[in-house]
């Protein structure tokens, strides 16, 4: 009865008012974590469908750990994301850096809903799939600024991150996406129930490999999610200007597909885990579209404003946050209290600050292993370097 | 025993071995292989592990190499390495780099195989011969077999690596049949990659070849052989990495050396060698420039006497040779 009160409550109290009112609610110095509702019931906005008669269904529960841990992973990210930006106007990240500021919801929402047993490959905006695979922000950060502590050992960068049951990372736009079909086939073969969540954005949308690669999983029913991350732009055009049609989730045509509200993570969640349900049932893949936008240009050579106004960009952040959107739902329902959020930020700040503190003093890897895994399981040999006399040692 | 039958053995007991290898390509399963490489596995081994697939070479070379990084050893068949171009990218980006990229946490246990360069009457758009591009590529390792040894031991090393390989073979070999020993029966017989061998001892002159080529070699050899020209013929057997040290020291001992390929001259096989010859021991024990004969450089025509004359034959090989000896 009381959570139905508060599920009504949080209808009625949004925007400013709802902060006033919770500030005061909170006026109390201490507060009791028996005080808090250990779960609540939102409702989510439905999906669109393509070829399903059902979708998805159109309220969540979130607990108060999870709306927690999804807090504290999506502002992780974020502050990760604009660490980078920092480190890379200070010219200690170079080359390319394709930052995930506002698409958190997705990738939390992703991870929220499926197995770490299952499998994830993404393109080169990869980061915050980096984090929520498993792989650590120092690791991150230290990669990205090319040190031996990095989790690709200084060799990768930011396109080439990986970890168990996470395959990148990928430079190449829409090439993931074969790839990923081909991680689905392996678990199909397996037989182990595990899927495989293969994404690309709205420009990759246009690749001709992932047509080829939409027939194929479809024909041999691949247990693969495929998801569009619609963030409006691939690079600097505009969804309208690149594609003929612009309903990423109905381009799998004879594969039945699903648009979501990918700022809202329990809506991402809730899509996802309907999908991973499907294609573990052996339905054959899916394909989703997560409409989602992002704060940064298209990499960090990109200021972002030259094809979009920064009025637009405004406006997505006052009212379409991820973060926001979490952390009202999540106060409002009295899942946690303003002051604890607050604390959590104090924590990933401090987390991102050390780690950058690791990332720029850590050594870059040591010039004798530049030739070293160029094969995988080999016995050492020798590498050409820049001329006939410089040699290097090359081990697995 | 034919190139074909030794192939198809080859897949036959790498396929039963290891549950995780299978094959994949257009045609493979029920058409038995467009060349009949694969003729009886799919009634054998069934759907899971020989599937045919649409003709989607970029979707199916992407799909092969995301099944290897997640576990499985597929091998991929080009119809014809011509078609591999539109696949290219999964090849050299998504396969030959991701190890290195990686820094070894993720291996791509992949075999390309199909059939490489010239054929008979195909015309250039199905002609073309990938060793140099291919072998260009760090990450790779790139083999091309000429005997049914060959052929047998370096598919079953090459299923068994745990790196990208590219075997290149050749159509008009297939039907060629070749003398097999008893340790070439063997199901656990492979052919180390990165080996060269010498098929033929000789003291005059150094002829190396891969693939096809190898074998008017050794005509030529005959050839020379009958006016007194003693020629060494090294089989390369494998591209990348090559066996440059079989080379140098057959070099150093005859002083001359004559390389054959069937790609095109500029940046080829050849190409490579000679650099690799100046840059070593073996350049002051050459008496003459190394001498290449290659494939000509333009694109393959059709009509036979100008296919016959775009490719190395016998005659070329044995005029190369008694230009490096000046007779």
């Amino acid at each position: 009865m009381r959570k139905m009160l508060l599920a009504a409550l949080s209808r009625v109290l949004q925007g400013p008012a709802a902060a006033g009112r919770t500030a005061a609610r909170v006026m109390v110095a201490s507060r009791n974590y028996g005080d808090f509702a250990s779960e609540a019931t939102f409702e989510i906005k439905p999906c669109d469908l393509h070829r399903l008669e059902k979708g998805p269904g159109t309220t969540a529960v979130m607990t108060r750990e999870e709306g927690l841990q999804y807090y504290k992973t999506m502002q992780t990210i974020r502050r990760m994301e604009l660490k980078s930006d920092q480190l890379y106007k200070q010219k200690i990240i170079r080359g390319f850096c394709h930052l995930y500021d506002g698409q958190e919801a997705c990738c939390v929402g992703i991870e929220a809903a499926i197995n770490p047993t299952d499998h994830v490959i993404t393109a080169y905006r990869a980061h915050g799939f980096t984090f929520t695979r498993g792989v650590s922000v120092r690791e991150i950060l230290a990669e990205l600024t090319g040190r031996k502590g990095g989790c690709a050992k200084g060799k990768g960068g930011s396109m080439h991150m990986y970890t168990k049951n996470f395959y990148g990372g990928n430079g190449i736009v829409g090439a993931q996406v074969p790839l990923g079909a081909g991680v689905a086939l392996a678990c199909k073969y397996f037989g182990k129930n595990e899927i495989c969540v293969a994404l690309y954005g709205d420009g990759a949308a246009n690749q001709g490999q992932i047509f080829e690669t939409y027939n194929m999983a479809a024909l041999w029913k691949l247990p693969c999610i495929f998801v569009c991350e619609n963030n409006r732009y691939g690079m600097g055009t505009s969804v309208e200007r690149a594609a003929a049609s612009t309903d990423y989730y109905k381009r799998g045509y004879f594969i039945p597909g699903l648009r979501v509200d990918g700022m809202d993570i329990l809506c991402v969640r809730e899509a996802v885990k309907f999908a991973a349900d499907y294609c573990r049932a052996g339905n054959g893949p899916l394909v989703m579209e997560l409409q989602t936008y992002r704060y940064h240009g298209h990499s960090m050579s990109d200021p972002g404003i030259s094809y979009r106004t920064r009025e637009e960009i405004q406006e997505v952040r006052s009212k379409s946050d991820p973060i926001t959107l979490l952390k009202d739902r999540m106060v409002n329902n009295n899942l946690a209290s303003v002051e604890e959020l607050k604390e959590i930020d104090v924590a990933v700040r401090k987390e991102i600050e050390e780690a950058a503190q690791f990332a720029t003093t850590d050594p870059e890897p040591p010039l004798e292993e530049l030739g070293h895994h160029i094969y995988f399981n080999e016995p050492p040999f020798e590498v050409r370097g820049p001329n006939q006399w410089i040699k290097y040692k090359s081990v697995s | 025993v034919t190139v074909r039958d030794a192939l198809n053995q080859a897949l036959d007991e790498e396929l039963e071995r290891d549950e995780r290898v299978f094959l994949l390509g257009e045609e493979v399963a029920q058409y038995d292989g467009a060349y009949k490489i694969s003729r009886g596995l799919w009634k054998k081994y069934g759907d899971k592990r020989v599937i045919d697939t649409p003709i989607s070479e970029m979707g199916f070379a992407g799909i092969a190499v995301g099944a290897a990084m997640a576990g499985l050893r597929p091998v991929c068949e080009f119809m014809t390495f011509n078609f591999s171009m539109q696949a290219i990218d999964q090849v050299i980006n998504s396969a030959a780099k991701t190890c290195y990229m990686s820094a070894g946490s993720i291996a791509v246990p992949i075999v390309f195989r199909g059939p490489n360069g010239a054929s008979a009457g195909v015309a250039a758009q199905h002609s073309q011969c990938f060793a140099a591009w291919y072998g260009h590529c760090p990450g790779l390792k790139v083999v091309s077999p000429w005997s049914s040894e060959d052929a047998k031991g370096l598919l079953k090393a090459s299923i068994r690596d745990d790196n990208p390989v590219v075997m290149l073979e050749s159509e008009l070999l297939y039907g060629v049949p070749f003398e097999m020993s008893e340790q070439a029966q063997s199901k656990d017989f492979v052919i180390p990659i990165g080996k060269a061998k010498v098929e033929r001892p000789g003291t005059h002159v150094t002829l190396v070849a891969h693939s096809r080529p190898v074998g008017h070699c050794i005509e030529a050899a005959a050839v020379l052989s009958k006016e007194g020209v003693e020629c060494e013929v090294i089989n390369l057997r494998t591209i990348r990495p090559m066996d440059i040290e079989t080379v140098e020291a057959s070099v150093v001992k005859t002083n001359h050396l004559v390389t054959v390929e069937g790609g095109w001259p500029q940046f080829g096989v050849g190409a490579e060698i000679c650099a690799r010859i100046m840059e070593g021991p073996a350049f002051n024990y050459l008496d003459a420039p190394a001498v290449r004969v290659t494939g000509a450089d333009v694109p393959m025509p059709y009509a036979k006497i100008l296919e016959d004359n775009s490719i190395p034959q016998v005659k070329d090989i044995v005029f190369a040779v008694k230009k490096a000896l000046n007779i």
